[in-house]
């Protein structure tokens, strides 16, 4: 059997159904109609991925609007973009835009919308890319179709590639020029250029779009006449809305982990984590460095070594993950390496570390007592916060959970500090200067999520990092993260425990389904329905 | 006429509590750790620093309490309930869209309690010790012991997914596209499952209730009385005991409206009906703070009519009782 992609990685299960069932359905000729009905377990408010960079809105704008460039599993594709270079230094990054492309309202796509977006939204307001951009100078159009990219300091051409899929939806400046932006009332009624056109937003409901007839990639596209997206918050209603068939597709684990165990076994279904390899998060164990017990490099080994990570991956994730190493995952292509120190689980190993930082077992047998704040981003979470207490136990450390809903895990960790240990996910955004090194940088202001805020310091470290984000050569650009990584697992300021893509099930109804690494964040024009 | 001096002395002794339950959950509120900003920012997956203040300024969270507290109440005068950040709408937008859902499922849900309930509850009482007594009893416990979500999960697992005979959740088939009489047979059919799982604990009390209370009632005097003089068993029942019997019920109606809300909460939730309940929750915990005020007023709103109309239907009821 042919298979057009690349496997994640071995210790990836389930994928090999979706293979098959892509496989298949490439013989098929695809049928024209259907209305696929997808869930999403979070309401969104802001439904412009120009303002909110997430994977919650791009599941729902993908369709509408489209980014300059996609990513295949072949490498970037594009998209508004036909063709892209950097000027030697860096300093200069020009995007050939495709020609004949109208917004849903009839007016023409230009190199004026992506100034106006570049400059106003994705610089100003994006959250990720107003870091990515901050050395954004100017958008110039030296003709409608050629949009040139000015920065102060050099940008790597990789790096703005990596980041264009998620970072870089053009808007269009005629309905946005002239307005306050945030409160544009196209911000929850999107248009776009995209195979889908948006028709309503009935809060609490669904979102609901229909066929773009004019969609540039000829008459053929898309496949479907109309994609709704239930928000469904409960997983067992979620569950049983996928197997009454009221709903096709669920994405971002929307579903308990035991009911993908079961529907994993429904010939109905393909259950896996296949297209979601731009999306691999980190199950993490973070630090407050401030703690003296915390700050010391055993003890973190120690834990480290406390952590049966196997165990977990079997029974938490129920196989579908692998182990971490380091904040760079292994779907990240030339910048991971697995050439790093690891610490394998070794309970006799922990207790000898504790000994030697000088925390010996008291006459509870207790050597340290920690206060964890587990995250409240569903199941694997709230799972891995119990799992490291209990195996926190094994090795003398008394952990007390602090459990809180979003807000408070947030602000209690991030803004607060108050916390010793405290444990959530942290997704991977297809470059490591996008959204990772922010969490071994210092220097992030208090209060801002997902950033160091763990009070772990090293110069040396953020050296590198920034050294990285400025290399203009992919290869020593690697080299550089491979380096970062090394450090990284060797100084723990953080742990990332557990690499793990998210998990779909999906009607087999659907053909190419998951069929690019950010699927459920693309636009779906190719995406078709068998008959019942 | 003595009706609207009372309905309008209620009214007036209502303002100054409804001003306090504002101020306390407002207050209260203000506790909890967090706010929407952390929230908002918690589910784009992190912003930078500017932006979170940004945001923060602009939704006014960088006051102190006091001072939004006061500009809220100041709002709140002019009936305007504000902006929902979490919605991107008006909060009475938000809470319109919603409340006739709500409103539906608690008003069929206690009428359908109420109505088996009594009626069960009194054949039960007259046939007390009975087989018949024995069996509605019985019934009545398993209800009152399944909670609502195993019961929904379970009907949902038996009338949807193995049947097929209704829909999972919702309120209507989006994609149908349904007009007329079909539109309101589809949103019926929604309905139904959420309707059952919600009545069933409240039909059970009502049968309790009602049944402890026949018994009492059947053996006053005044009923041997009218009994001794030649009531027939259907007149008495009808005229001598239910009509007595019912007064603690009612009380018990009036009450239990207020807690439906906190029941409506989880049966909303799975079967993804999008009313006040669920959004009051949601509203929690993204801090979604003039929504929630907005829910808590429109709550207190309806619990004070509902114990006014409660106390009119107790004067109805017994005569004796005077509306002062």
């Amino acid at each position: 059997m042919t298979m057009p992609f690349r496997l994640v990685g071995p210790a990836i299960v389930g994928a090999a159904s979706v293979l098959m069932a892509a496989g298949l359905s490439a013989q098929e000729e695809p049928r024209r109609g259907g209305t696929v009905v997808t869930l999403m377990s979070s309401e969104q408010r802001i439904l412009n991925p120009a303002l909110r960079a997430s994977t919650g809105v791009y599941n729902i704008t993908g369709k509408i609007v489209e980014p300059l460039i996609d990513k295949s599993y072949d490498g970037y594709v594009p998209v508004l973009a036909t063709d892209w270079s950097s000027s030697e230094d860096g300093l200069e990054i020009t995007f050939k835009l495709r020609e004949g492309v109208k917004w849903h309202d009839g007016e023409d796509f230009t190199c004026e919308d992506v100034s106006y977006t570049a400059m106003n939204m994705w610089k100003e307001l994006l959250n990720y890319s107003s870091t990515l951009q901050q050395n954004l100078e100017a958008v110039d159009c030296p003709d409608p179709h050629t949009a040139v990219f000015k920065y102060s300091k050099p940008m790597p051409l990789d790096l703005m590639l990596a980041a264009m899929p998620d970072l870089g939806h053009p808007m269009p400046k005629h309905l946005y020029e002239g307005t306050d932006i945030l409160k544009n009332e196209y911000n929850t009624a999107p248009v776009g250029t995209g195979p889908f056109k948006f028709v309503e937003y009935k809060r609490g409901q669904y979102v609901m779009m229909e066929r773009n007839d004019n969609y540039w990639r000829g008459e053929q596209y898309p496949y479907l006449d109309r994609i709704v997206v239930r928000f469904i918050k409960d997983k067992s209603a979620a569950a049983s809305a996928l197997e009454a068939g009221e709903v096709l597709e669920s994405s971002f684990n929307a579903i308990a982990m035991a009911d993908v165990e079961r529907l994993k076994d429904d010939p109905r279904f393909d259950v896996g984590t296949k297209g979601y390899e731009n999306n691999v998060a980190h199950s993490t164990i973070e630090f407050n460095h401030r703690n003296p017990a915390l700050a010391n490099l055993k003890v973190r080994q120690a834990i480290y070594h406390g952590l049966d990570i196997d165990y977990a991956i079997q029974t938490i994730m129920r196989g579908f993950a692998k182990p971490g190493r380091g904040p760079i995952p292994s779907t990240a292509g030339a910048n991971y390496t697995d050439d790093v120190p690891t610490y394998p689980y070794d309970v006799e190993k922990a207790k000898a570390l504790l000994d030697e930082a000088g925390y010996p077992e008291d006459e509870n047998g207790v050597r340290l007592r920690l206060r964890h704040r587990p995250a409240p981003w569903g199941e694997y979470t709230q799972l891995w916060g119990e799992y490291f207490a209990q195996a926190m136990k094994e090795i003398g450390i008394e952990v007390e959970l602090l459990t809180n809903d979003a807000p408070g895990f947030l602000s209690g960790v991030y803004r607060d500090h108050d916390f010793d240990t405290a444990n959530g996910w942290h997704q991977f955004r297809s470059d490591p200067a996008v959204s990772t090194t922010v969490w071994i940088r210092s220097g992030a202001p208090v209060g801002t999520p997902w950033s160091n805020q763990f009070g772990w310091q090293s110069d040396k470290m953020d050296e590198m990092i920034d050294a990285a984000a400025q290399e203009l050569d992919p290869e020593t650009r690697a080299q550089m993260y491979h380096d970062i990584q090394a450090m990284a697992m060797a100084e723990l300021p953080v742990i990332f425990a557990i690499e793990h893509p998210f998990i779909s099930a999906t009607s087999k109804r659907l053909r190419n389904h998951h069929n690019t690494p950010r699927w459920v964040s693309s636009s779906w024009y190719d995406l078709w329905l068998a008959e019942e | 006429m003595r009706i609207l001096k009372y309905a309008l002395r209620r009214a007036a002794q209502a303002v100054p509590v409804i001003l306090l339950i504002m101020i306390g959950a407002f207050l209260l509120l203000k506790l909890a750790p967090g706010d929407t900003v952390d929230a908002l920012v918690g589910d784009m997956g992190g912003a930078d620093a500017q932006f979170i203040a940004r945001l923060r300024a602009e939704y006014g969270l960088d006051q102190p309490v006091w001072v939004q507290l006061w500009r809220y109440l100041l709002k709140m005068a002019s009936f305007d309930f504000g902006w929902s950040f979490v919605f991107e709408q008006p909060v009475a937008t938000v809470l319109l869209d919603r409340l006739w859902i709500t409103l539906t499922l608690m008003c069929s849900s206690l009428f359908l309690a109420f109505t088996i309930g009594v009626a069960l509850g009194a054949i039960a009482a007259r046939r007390a010790y009975s087989a018949t007594d024995n069996v509605i009893s019985t019934l009545g416990l398993v209800f009152y012991a399944t909670p609502s979500f195993f019961l929904a999960l379970m009907m949902i697992v038996l009338f949807s997914i193995k049947l097929g005979w209704l829909p999972v959740g919702g309120v209507k088939d989006i994609a149908a596209f349904y007009t007329g009489w079909d539109h309101y047979v589809d949103v019926a059919l929604h309905f139904v499952m959420p309707t059952a799982a919600l009545s069933l604990i409240y039909l059970a009390f009502y049968l309790r209730l009602m049944r402890a209370s026949v018994l009492e009632v059947a053996e006053l005097d005044y009923v041997r009385t009218a009994r001794a003089k030649g009531a027939g068993e259907g007149r008495l029942m009808i005229h001598h005991i239910m009509r007595n019997a019912l007064l603690p019920v009612v009380t018990l109606l009036g009450l239990q409206f207020s807690t439906l809300l906190g029941g409506s909460v989880v049966v909303e939730t799975i079967f993804t009906l999008p009313g006040l309940g669920q959004l009051a929750y949601q509203s929690v915990i993204q801090r979604d703070m003039n929504t929630l005020m907005g829910i808590v007023f429109l709550s207190s709103v309806i619990v004070i009519l509902v114990n006014f109309l409660t106390d009119l239907l107790y004067a109805r009821l017994d005569s004796r009782i005077e509306l002062s």
